[in-house]
């Protein structure tokens, strides 16, 4: 009963999302990069094929990271806005059950979105593999439709599920969601520099409580940029098993930590 | 067993900016409501009845007090299997049709398949809203929406229902289905708990009512109990003697002279109108009419309320009530 009522919770999530202006806004905005990066590839003959491996992996993350950060934010705080919060917790359905519905819901919503992008970036790299001379493709770093390209996507599947529980956590925190919002934009960027905020000390002269501050905030934010593999990836540069298991593990941990603590928040919440 | 047991329930809300002090919405709230029948919690805007639901519902924690929902605490997941619930002013999901939102609800409540369908559309049928069920709710008026909303009260086959407000922004048809469909609930053996601000509702639907006032239970009774405490008699005779009228002072609350010899004497509440007729007849006074006044709940609110709440308040609501 347990996994078919959150299972139920997700389900309307993603449908709810599906049927949703925002998601199709950001897929069209996507459709539209991988357009201009197609009009690009042609210009610079030779290049085409790492330049929409690039651009590829960008518009995924960058349309994931969209998709994260403006659904995630609403997800508990629209039910709170628009008051169905009430009927739906007046049902045999534990708090912590709807923040988990909710959560596994946009995870859904975003894999699935993940998924298309990464089928269509592989159809249009079959397409110029196909087209390709052999000399072109002896020119090439790595394959055109490269099953490394799937390793890039999954990492950022994972990062777009640990954002979302970020986002999750301030949007049962506050009732603002615009304000949840910013905060979920802060912790991303920190996230993403979190490889600075750690070195800050050596780069810059400072009192050394300040860079030790600075420092953990470094270690305590979610390492964004840990995900990333697409330099990697594009440039047929080879990536340790170890190391994709290890950002693995980090992400879904610090994901579930997140998640608990929306829940902790959340039961605590009154309604009215 | 008791469907619903509030004992102490007390709420603060803090109120203000810079220096938050409590103020007090629901305060020391205690009563049982027996199973079966309908009780009525009225009292004016403001007097704590939504808080005092969100309290049952867990929805709200009190500051101090307990409350019991068939037998459990407020709260409990499995109580709540059995408990059906109308939100003041409800709204749902834009994005749903009134069948996936029953269907979903429905769900929740644990009945899958042909079951789930059949209890959804069962309970949009009830409602009369079975016609529009694949519209989306976006499309759908206020009183829609608050049909929709009794639907996924009932939709579990709950032993309890709450309603708060079920009348509010509806027009004279939709409240009379209302008050039907809560009479049929009660037919059927479920205990239903609703609020207003309306006393006509109340007295027509209420085996129970209590009375709410600036968060406090002022009155507590059977709908009978609280009037014929709160209403007087009115006793017209003709060709009554002075001497009569002169001894019947202490006795009536007050005298007035309509003609010669023709008294108007209005009982008090509570003073039995019998023994007053028959000394007026004993005095040789003809009997003209004899009415009870005020034998209606808004007396008996006014009368438990005091001084407590302007009395064009709850005229004003109970006129646009009807
Ligand atoms: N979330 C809240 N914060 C502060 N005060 C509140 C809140 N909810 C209700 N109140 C106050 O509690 C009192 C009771 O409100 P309510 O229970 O909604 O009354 P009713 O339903 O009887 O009209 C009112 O004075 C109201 O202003
Ligand atoms: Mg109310």
């Amino acid at each position: 009963m347990t996994v078919r009522r959150i299972a139920l919770v997700a389900w309307h999530v993603f449908k709810e999302h599906v049927r949703d202006r925002v998601l199709y806004a950001i897929a069209g905005f996507a459709l539209l990069l991988v357009a201009a990066s197609i009009l690009l590839g042609q210009l610079t003959a030779g290049e085409d094929v790492k330049i929409i491996k690039d651009l590829g992996l960008a518009v995924i993350e960058g349309a994931g990271l969209l998709m994260t950060i403006f659904l995630g934010v609403g997800l508990v705080s629209r039910e709170i806005d628009r008051r169905s919060i009430i009927s739906l917790l007046a049902k045999p359905l534990p708090r912590w059950q709807f923040i988990v519905g909710k959560y596994l819901g946009l995870v859904l919503t975003i894999v699935v979105n993940v998924a298309a992008m990464t089928v269509a970036l592989f159809l249009m790299l079959k397409y110029l593999d196909w087209r390709a001379l052999p000399v072109e493709r002896a020119a090439w770093d790595a394959a055109a439709a490269d099953p490394h390209l799937l390793l890039a996507t999954l990492m950022i599947a994972i990062e777009l599920a640990l954002l979302t529980a970020v986002a999750l956590f301030f949007s049962a925190f506050s009732s603002s969601a615009l304000l949840s919002l910013a905060f979920t934009i802060g912790i991303y960027v920190t996230g993403v520099f979190s490889l600075d905020l750690r070195r800050f000390g050596d780069t810059v002269e400072a009192p050394s409580i300040v860079s030790h501050v600075v420092a953990a905030i470094g270690w305590i934010v979610p390492a964004f940029s840990a995900f990333d593999l697409k330099a990697q990836v594009v440039h047929g540069l080879p990536v340790p098993a170890s190391y994709v298991t290890l950002t693995a593990g980090y992400g879904v941990i610090y994901a579930a930590a997140a998640v608990v603590a929306a829940i902790l928040v959340f039961s605590r919440r009154e309604f009215t | 067993m008791f469907p619903v047991r509030v004992l102490g329930l007390t709420k603060d809300f803090p109120q203000g900016f810079w220096r938050p002090r409590p103020h007090r919405a629901v305060d020391g709230l205690s009563f049982d409501i027996p199973e079966g029948g309908v009780f009525g919690l009225l009292g004016p805007n403001g007097a704590g009845k939504s808080t005092t639901l969100k309290l049952l519902l867990d929805l709200l924690r009190p500051t101090a007090g307990r409350a019991e929902i068939l037998g459990r605490p407020a709260g409990d997941v499995g109580a709540r299997q059995r408990l059906g619930f109308l939100p003041e002013n409800p709204t749902f999901y834009d994005h749903l049709t009134a069948e996936e939102l029953l269907e979903y609800f429905a769900g929740l409540f644990g009945y899958r398949g042909e079951d789930r369908r059949a209890r959804a559309g069962a309970a949009l049928d009830r409602v009369g809203l079975g016609a529009d069920r694949r519209r989306p709710l976006r499309q759908y008026s206020k009183g829609m929406v608050q049909r929709v909303g009794l639907a996924q009260a009932i939709v579990n086959d709950p032993a309890l229902v709450i309603l708060d407000e079920p009348m509010s922004g509806l027009d004279p048809i939709g409240r009379r289905d209302v008050r039907e469909m809560i009479l049929a609930l009660r037919d059927e053996g479920r205990t239903v708990l609703f609020s207003s601000h309306i006393l006509s509702d109340a007295e027509q639907l209420c085996s129970r009512v209590g009375i709410l006032a600036k968060g406090r239970l002022v009155a507590e009774g059977t709908v009978g109990e609280l009037t014929r405490h709160a209403g007087g008699t009115d006793v017209t005779a003709s060709d009554v003697p002075t001497a009569f009228v002169d001894r019947a002072a202490a006795r009536v609350r007050k005298t007035s002279r309509i003609a010669d010899g023709r008294y108007r004497f209005e009982l008090a509440p509570g003073e039995r109108p019998e023994p007053f007729i028959a000394d007026l007849a004993a005095a040789g006074a003809a009997l003209v009419s004899v009415a009870p006044v005020g034998a209606s709940l808004e007396d008996a609110f006014l009368h438990a309320l005091g001084n407590d709440v302007r009395v064009d308040d709850t005229r004003g609501d109970r006129s646009a009530a009807s």
